[in-house]
């Protein structure tokens, strides 16, 4: 008798399982079904949450599936060589030329704006407040030889813009990158996104580079603090490129021309100048729109949509 | 200190809520672990059953190389899996990255291997006897192997649950292959990384204090299926 029950038992165990599975393979699928864009995206628009929002919109507006994963710059580029992107979000102005360049990408779009910041300790132990931003570098590399076990730099050191900027900044002090990364412990390298580097660095009580938007939305729980904020230098430009249909037929470019105008309509100009004011105290990015001139976009780069036959004439 | 003590205050705030993410992404890792292991179940059983059941030149190195694939690391399959799946990979045209297709498939590799040598171990852990007397009083062959399957079965029970224990716990394949996409890929292990590195702590620890509890329950069951249960 108690082993039929428990056959009995089990088998219903097992019945049970199979439809949670059946049920949940059902869910899954439904938005497969849906026209589906895929954005390769940079940590920043990910990590501050505003591509969750922006994403909200947009599925709403067309009826799609928006599935985003995040990497650094250089990730995200890699993924739309492989294939494995419609659409991506970068800022990196030397890999963005190449990745058109080398036919993969349609068009360049800028959409936003922010800067770069050298954050770090309060006390500030390298001595850097006041100097521009590659004599810092170069200061904190000295002090940090001196003292390694006081002065940290916590470099991304994952092919991501970022990364790319910290290289022309000790390229700028006059510093060879790979002399300076293997220089000692005070180099550390986090390969990792801009939040996390910010939790490491604020663990090590290091100095970072960092982009506002990122900074802003992690203030809280860091004690770090900005220590260089206001050279040219540093401007951090956030572009949209669509992934060539002539590289890979099967993109959905025409859903990625969408995100990219939905990006710099007034309705997305407007979000990305709001974004942030209700949770972090202020915007976060500063829109593209009227500010072509300073971020160095030429006018048909700059918040402007996208004409629709831009996909169809790149597969002819 | 104080940091734990908030977070799991508001942790247990969330799950007591029922708050909708936390039980979305919760039934996504369900329904991805359960739908691999039975997969991993439909293809081991049989398999381990054919390397037990009969004798070919190999078989021991063969038993030996599914021992050690039993501590395959989730990120060489994740790498692996990835490779095979990329767009530009042999089997890109399928489209399966980043979707939960593609996270079944990596977990269902990673967990064979051990699913299969469970389930050798099983059926070896019955004693020779047991075919010797079904033979005796008059079975077939075939016969004679669902006897001994019978006699396995909580051994092999206890396999299968040890294959789902590790697909649901494992975060290798699930960032790699799924890509941790909101509402689509993202399963208890990647959320929890996620939100740890945005530093939202308390919804990663009540995301954390659900796989534990289900894990806890994976080896209750374990243990049970493997004592006195079935006897």
């Amino acid at each position: 008798m108690k082993g039929r029950y428990l056959g009995i038992s089990s088998l219903a165990l097992i019945l049970a399982l199979l439809c949670t599975a059946a049920a949940a393979a059902e869910d899954e699928a439904s938005p497969g079904q849906k026209e589906r864009l895929r954005i390769s995206t940079t940590t920043s628009l990910y990590d501050t949450k505003l591509l969750d929002e922006m994403e909200d919109i947009f599925e709403d507006m067309y009826d799609v599936e928006v599935h985003t994963v995040s990497g650094g710059t250089g990730i995200a580029i890699e993924r739309a060589e492989r294939g494995d992107a419609d659409l991506i979000l970068v800022h990196d102005v030397v890999r963005e030329r190449k990745f058109i360049e080398e036919g993969y990408g349609l068009s360049r779009t800028c959409f936003a704006y922010n800067y770069f910041i050298i954050v770090g300790p309060e006390d500030d132990p390298a001595g850097v407040k006041g100097m521009n931003a590659s004599e810092a570098m170069k200061t904190i590399m000295e002090a940090g030889m001196e003292k390694p076990d006081l002065v940290k730099f916590v470099s991304r050191g994952d092919d991501s813009g970022t990364h790319a900027r910290e290289k022309l900044l000790w390229d700028r002090a006059g510093l060879d990158y790979d002399e300076v990364s293997s220089s000692g412990e005070w180099y550390v390298e986090a390969g990792q996104g801009m939040g996390p580097t910010l939790l490491m660095t604020n663990e090590m009580e290091g100095y970072t580079l960092c982009d506002t938007s990122t900074f802003a939305a992690y203030k809280g729980d860091l004690d770090l603090v900005p220590h260089i904020e206001s050279d040219d230098f540093l401007l951090n430009i956030y572009v949209a490129i669509p992934v060539s249909p002539a590289v890979y037929p099967d993109v959905n470019c025409e859903m990625a021309m969408n995100f990219v105008n939905f990006l710099v309509s007034e309705d997305g100009q407007d979000l990305i100048a709001e974004y942030g004011t209700d949770t972090y105290g202020q915007p976060l990015f500063n829109p593209a729109r009227g500010n072509c001139d300073l971020i160095g976009c030429s006018g048909d780069e700059c918040a402007l949509p996208l004409t629709e036959d831009a996909c169809s004439q790149a597969s002819a | 200190m104080d940091e734990i003590a908030t977070g799991l205050v508001r942790a247990i705030e969330l799950i007591l809520a029922i708050d909708p993410t936390v039980v979305e992404i919760t039934a996504r890792s369900l329904a991805i672990a359960v739908t691999s292991t039975v997969i991993a179940t439909l293809l081991t059983v049989p398999l381990g059953g054919l390397i037990h059941f009969h004798n070919f030149r190999g078989k021991r190195a063969a038993v030996n190389i599914i021992q050690t694939l039993y501590s395959l690391p989730t990120v060489t399959v994740g790498l692996l899996v990835f490779l095979l799946l990329s767009r530009s990979g042999p089997l890109g045209n399928l489209g399966l990255l980043f979707t939960p297709g593609g996270m079944v498939i990596g977990q269902t590799i990673l967990i064979a291997p051990i699913m299969t040598g469970l389930t050798i171990a099983a059926l070896s852990g019955v004693g020779p006897q047991v075919r010797d007397s079904a033979i005796s009083l008059g079975a077939t062959k075939v016969q004679a192997i669902f006897t001994i399957m019978r006699e396995a079965r909580a051994a092999m029970l206890a396999a299968v649950l040890l294959g789902f224990g590790r697909a649901l716990s494992e975060v290798g394949v699930a960032m790699m292959i799924g890509g941790n996409i909101r509402g689509y890929t993202r399963v208890l292990t990647t959320a929890i990384a996620l939100e740890t590195s945005r530093g939202d702590i308390e919804f990663s620890m009540a995301l954390g204090i659900i796989l534990v509890s289900i894990s806890l329950i994976v080896n209750l069951l374990v243990n049970r299926v493997q004592g006195n249960w079935w006897a």
